[in-house]
C-alpha cells in the first residue's frame, strides 16, 4: 500500500497533461481540422506558464498564461489553414517545430530555476476516507479541472446545439455551409480551444508534473495526445480512459526500470507507442464505429466560395 | 383481368381529377411573392445566368425547366443565398431584398430541397433535422412535429437512424420534412421526384397541391415534362443561361415544352422490341446474401436469367435491396455458393469485379461520386479505371496514355458530356453530365453483360433518351442488360422483361408488353406474381 498510492498518484499526474491536450485536439478534429502542432503549443504553454509564475509568483496567472500562449500560437495556425488554405499537415508540423524553437528561446534564462509546484487543494472530510481520500481528494486545481473538462465536453458535444453544429461542420462542411453555418468561424474557435488546452497541458508540465523548465520538456506527449484522440474514436470519456492508460504505462515502465526488470529501457519506453498502434489496428476493423465517430472532413480545406 | 384492377383505376382517376383542378390561371396583378429581375451570374469561362427574369405568385407551383447546365441550379442558389448575383435584384413581397445567406433566405420564408442532399452521414435523422432549424426551435416538440408531417405527407422515417444507413429515397424524405418544418412561403424543390416511386410521386404531388392550396408557392425544378404538365401552373424555360420562354403550362404539351427546352424538335423514340433473345448470359439461381449490418437488406433466393440481346428491368422502391443486388452482381459482395451466379455458364459467385469484367460484365452503380467515379480524378483516369483490362490500356504494366485519352474523348463526344475537357476532375461535372460519362464509359467498352442501376437519375430528357437508345442499341448488338431503376416509365420504355424487388426478394419476371404500371406497382409492394396480385385485389 505504501508503494501503491504514490504510484497511482503519479499515474494521475502523468495522465492529466495528456488529457488536456487530447481533449483540445479532439474538439479541433471534430470540427474537421487536424492540428499536428500540439507538441509546439504545449511547449509554449509550458515556458510561458513557468515564466509567469517565476516573475509574478501567481499560479493563477501562470495557468492563464499557459492557456493564452497555446491559444495564441494556434491563431497563427488558424490564419494559415483557414484564411490561406494552407495544408493542415504541413502547417501543423511547422507549428510544432516553431513551438520547440520559440519556447527554447524564451526559456533560455529559466533553465535550472525551481518552483514548489501548484498548491494541492485538499478537500476536507472526503480526504479522511482511507486509501481513496489521499488518492482522489488531494490534487491541484488542474487535475480536478481536467475531469470537469471531460464531463463538460462530453455534455457539450452530445447534448447541446453548438456541439451538434461542431460535429456537423466536421462531418460535411459543404452541407453545413449550404444550410448556412459559418464553417470557418466555427473551425477558428475549435482551433483556438484546442490550442488553449494544449497550452494548459504544457503549463501543467512545468507547474505541477515537474515544476521547472527544461528545453523540449514535453518529450513527445503532444504526439501521444494526437494518437489518443484516434485511440478514443473521438469520444471524450474514452479519451479519459486512454489518457490514464497511457499515463499508467509510462509510469509503470519507469517503475519496471527502477526494479531492474531485465527488459531494455528503450523497449519499455516504446510501450505506449506500441499500444497506440495495436489499438489503432483494432479499432479500424470496425468500419461502422469509425464512420459514426470520425469527422469525415478532417484535414480537408474548405473553400467557402463554391 | 381488367375488373380486378378497379381499385387502382379509381386511384388514378383521382390523380387526374386533382391535377386538372389545379391547372388554373393565376391572375394576380403585381402581387408577386418573389420577383427576379435581370439576374446575372458568371463563372470563369461560363455565363451561367444571363439577365434572368422570373416571378412567382402566392400559391403558384412554378416550374423551372432546362437541360443540364442550363443555369437552373445557379439561379436557385442565388434565390437561396448560397451564391451572390453579379447583377440583378430580387423583390420579396414587393420589397427589394439582398439575400446574403441561406439563413437570411430561411428567415424570409424560403426553404429548399437540394438535388445533392445537404445531409450529415454520421448524424441521426433527428440531428440532421435539428441542424436545419433555427436555434430557437423547441427540440422537445420537434419529434412529434416530425412524426406528424411524416405521417400526414406519407414520408415514413425513423428519426433515430443514422443517415449513412439510408437509401437515396429515404434521404430525400429528410430534406423534404426539414423544409416543411420551417413553414415556408416559398418551397424550392430541385428535381425532387428523381428517386421516388410512382406511388411516392403521387403522394408528393398530393402534398404539394395541398400546400399550394394553403398559399405556399413552389418553385419546381425538373426535366420530367409530364410531371410538370401534371403539377405546375406556370413554367419558365432556361437554355444556355437565358430565359427562352415563360408559359402557362395548361396551354403546352410535353413535346412543346421539350422543344423549347432543347431548342430543337425532340426526336421521337424509335425503341422497338428486338427479335428473339439469344443464349443465357447471366444465370442467377438461389442467390442469398446476408445483411452486412442491421440496416442493409438481405437478399433472399434471387433467381433470374438474362439472355443475350434482351433488357431485364428490375423495379422497386428505394431501399428494398437494389444496392445489395447490384453489389452481388458486380462482385463487390461475393457469394458463398459460387454457382449461384453464372456468367456464360461459368460459376462466378466467388469472383471479384475485375474477374467478372474480364468475362465481359460491366456494372454502373447508383452513386456516382465515390462509387461510380473517383471524385478527385480526371475523366481520363476515371475512364482508365474500369476500361483498362478490356480495352488493353496497359502495356507491360505501364499506362498507354494516348489510348485512354482517345477513349475518354470518344465517351465525351458520343454522350455529349459537358465539361472543361477530358482532364476535368469528375467532381467538377454536374450530376447529369457525370452520369452521362459513367454510363457512356461502360457502354463504349461494348460489354457482353451490363448491369446498371438508375441509369438516368438526375439526367435531362435529351440525355435520358441518348442513354436509353444506347442501352437499346447495345442489346440489339447482343449484350444482355439488367436495368435496376425506380423510374417505372423508363423501365416500361426500354425493358423486354420486367420484375420487381421488394424486401430483398425478386418477383417473377414478365414480358414488359404484358404488364401494366399498376401491376408492377403491386409487385414492388411485395406481390410475387400476377396471380398473387389478383388475389390481393380480390381480397380488397
Amino acid at each position: 500500500m505504501d508503494i501503491l498510492i504514490p504510484t497511482l498518484l503519479t499515474i494521475i499526474t502523468a495522465a492529466t497533461p495528456l488529457l488536456y491536450a487530447a481533449i483540445g485536439e479532439m474538439i479541433t478534429e471534430k470540427a474537421g481540422v487536424l492540428n499536428l502542432g500540439v507538441e509546439g503549443m504545449m511547449l509554449l504553454g509550458a515556458v510561458c506558464g513557468f515564466a509567469t509564475v517565476h516573475f509574478t509568483g501567481s499560479a493563477t496567472l501562470a495557468i492563464l498564461a499557459g492557456f493564452l500562449a497555446g491559444a495564441g500560437l494556434s491563431i497563427i495556425f488558424a490564419v494559415l489553414v483557414l484564411g490561406f488554405q494552407s495544408s493542415q499537415v504541413a502547417t501543423g508540423l511547422a507549428l510544432t517545430i516553431f513551438g520547440i524553437g520559440l519556447s527554447a528561446l524564451l526559456g533560455q534564462n529559466l533553465v535550472g530555476i525551481a518552483y514548489d509546484g501548484l498548491p494541492k487543494l485538499t478537500i476536507p472530510l472526503l480526504y479522511d476516507i482511507p486509501v481513496l481520500g489521499p488518492l482522489l481528494f488531494s490534487h491541484d486545481i488542474l487535475v480536478y479541472g481536467s475531469i470537469l473538462l471531460v464531463a463538460t465536453v462530453a455534455w457539450f458535444l452530445n447534448h447541446t446545439r453548438p456541439g451538434l453544429i461542431l460535429r456537423a461542420v466536421g462531418n460535411s462542411h459543404d452541407a453545413a455551409h449550404a444550410i448556412g453555418y459559418h464553417v470557418l468561424r466555427i473551425r477558428f474557435f475549435a482551433i483556438l480551444f484546442g490550442g488553449g488546452m494544449a497550452g494548459l497541458a504544457g503549463a501543467y508540465l512545468s507547474l505541477a508534473y515537474s515544476p521547472l523548465w527544461i528545453e523540449n520538456m514535453s518529450a513527445g506527449r503532444g504526439w501521444i495526445a494526437l494518437a489518443l484522440v484516434v485511440f478514443a474514436t473521438w469520444r471524450p470519456w474514452r479519451v479519459l480512459i486512454g489518457a490514464y492508460l497511457f499515463g499508467g504505462i509510462s509510469i509503470l515502465q519507469l517503475h519496471a526500470q527502477a526494479l531492474g526488470i531485465g527488459v531494455p529501457s528503450q523497449v519499455m519506453s516504446m510501450l505506449p507507442y506500441i499500444a497506440t498502434i495495436a489499438v489503432l489496428v483494432m479499432i479500424s476493423r470496425d468500419r461502422n464505429k469509425i464512420r459514426l465517430n470520425a469527422p469525415a472532413c478532417i484535414g480537408k480545406p474548405f473553400h467557402p466560395t463554391s | 383481368m381488367s375488373p380486378d384492377f378497379s381499385l387502382n383505376s379509381v386511384n388514378s382517376d383521382l390523380l387526374v381529377s386533382f391535377t386538372i383542378d389545379h391547372r388554373r390561371l393565376i391572375t394576380l396583378q403585381g402581387e408577386f411573392l418573389i420577383q427576379l429581375d435581370g439576374m446575372t451570374k458568371s463563372f470563369p469561362g461560363v455565363l451561367a445566368n444571363d439577365r434572368v427574369n422570373l416571378t412567382i405568385a402566392p400559391g403558384e407551383i412554378h416550374a423551372l425547366l432546362g437541360e443540364n447546365g442550363a443555369g437552373k441550379s445557379t439561379l436557385v442558389k442565388m434565390i437561396y443565398g448560397i451564391l451572390r448575383p453579379d447583377q440583378g435584384q430580387i423583390k420579396w413581397k414587393g420589397n427589394t431584398v439582398e439575400i446574403t445567406s441561406p439563413a437570411f433566405a430561411r428567415n424570409l420564408g424560403i426553404a429548399m430541397v437540394f438535388q445533392h442532399f445537404s445531409l450529415f452521414d454520421s448524424l441521426t435523422v433527428f440531428e440532421n433535422i435539428v441542424l436545419g432549424m433555427d436555434a430557437s426551435t423547441d427540440t422537445s416538440k420537434l419529434r412529434s412535429e416530425i412524426e406528424d408531417i411524416s405521417t400526414r405527407y406519407g414520408l415514413p422515417l425513423d428519426a433515430n437512424r443514422h443517415v449513412y444507413t439510408l437509401s437515396v429515397g429515404e434521404r430525400q424524405r429528410i430534406e423534404i420534412i426539414r423544409c416543411l418544418l420551417q413553414h415556408p412561403s416559398l418551397l424550392v424543390m430541385d428535381e425532387p421526384t428523381s428517386v421516388l416511386t410512382p406511388q411516392e410521386v403521387e403522394k408528393l404531388f398530393e402534398t404539394l397541391n395541398r400546400l399550394a392550396d394553403e398559399g405556399l408557392s413552389i418553385l419546381y425544378i425538373s426535366h420530367k415534362l409530364d410531371e410538370i404538365k401534371a403539377l405546375c401552373h406556370h413554367a419558365t424555360i432556361l437554355r444556355g443561361g437565358k430565359v427562352v420562354d415563360s408559359v402557362q403550362v395548361e396551354t403546352e404539351t410535353p413535346s412543346s415544352l421539350a422543344a423549347k427546352m432543347m431548342g430543337e424538335s425532340l426526336a421521337t423514340s424509335n425503341l422497338e422490341q428486338q427479335g428473339e433473345p439469344g443464349e443465357i448470359r447471366l444465370q442467377v439461381s438461389g442467390l442469398n446474401v446476408l445483411a452486412v449490418d442491421e440496416f442493409s437488406i438481405p437478399l433472399k433466393n434471387i433467381t433470374f436469367e438474362v439472355r443475350s440481346g434482351e433488357i431485364l428491368g428490375v423495379a422497386g422502391v428505394a431501399g428494398n435491396g437494389q444496392d445489395e443486388l447490384l453489389k452481388a452482381l458486380s462482385g463487390e459482395t461475393l457469394t458463398a455458393d459460387s454457382s449461384a451466379l453464372q456468367i456464360d455458364g461459368k460459376p462466378c459467385g466467388g469472383k471479384g469485379p475485375n474477374a467478372r469484367r474480364m468475362l465481359g460484365m460491366s456494372t454502373i452503380p447508383e452513386e456516382r461520386l465515390g462509387h461510380g467515379a473517383v471524385p478527385g480524378m480526371s475523366l481520363v483516369d476515371n475512364g482508365l479505371l474500369t476500361a483498362f483490362q478490356r480495352l488493353e490500356f496497359l502495356t507491360g504494366g505501364f499506362i498507354v496514355r494516348g489510348a485512354s485519352e482517345l477513349f475518354a474523348q470518344e465517351v465525351v463526344r458520343r454522350f455529349n458530356v459537358k465539361s472543361h475537357g477530358i482532364e476535368a476532375v469528375a467532381s467538377s461535372l454536374s450530376g447529369g453530365n457525370l452520369q452521362k460519362f459513367i454510363v457512356g464509359r461502360e457502354i463504349c467498352q461494348k460489354p457482353e453483360l451490363l448491369v446498371v442501376s438508375q441509369p438516368t437519375w438526375g439526367v435531362d430528357a435529351g440525355a435520358a433518351q441518348t442513354i436509353h437508345e444506347a442501352l437499346r442499341q447495345l442489346a440489339s448488338e447482343g449484350t444482355a442488360v439488367v436495368v435496376i431503376s425506380q423510374d417505372l416509365d423508363e423501365l416500361m420504355k426500354i425493358s423486354d422483361r420486367i420484375s420487381a424487388i421488394c424486401a430483398g426478394e425478386l418477383s417473377q419476371t414478365y414480358p414488359a408488353a404484358g404488364v401494366t404500371i399498376e401491376q408492377i406497382g403491386l409487385m414492388m409492394a411485395g406481390a410475387h406474381s400476377v396471380d398473387e396480385i389478383t388475389e390481393k385485389v380480390d381480397a380488397i
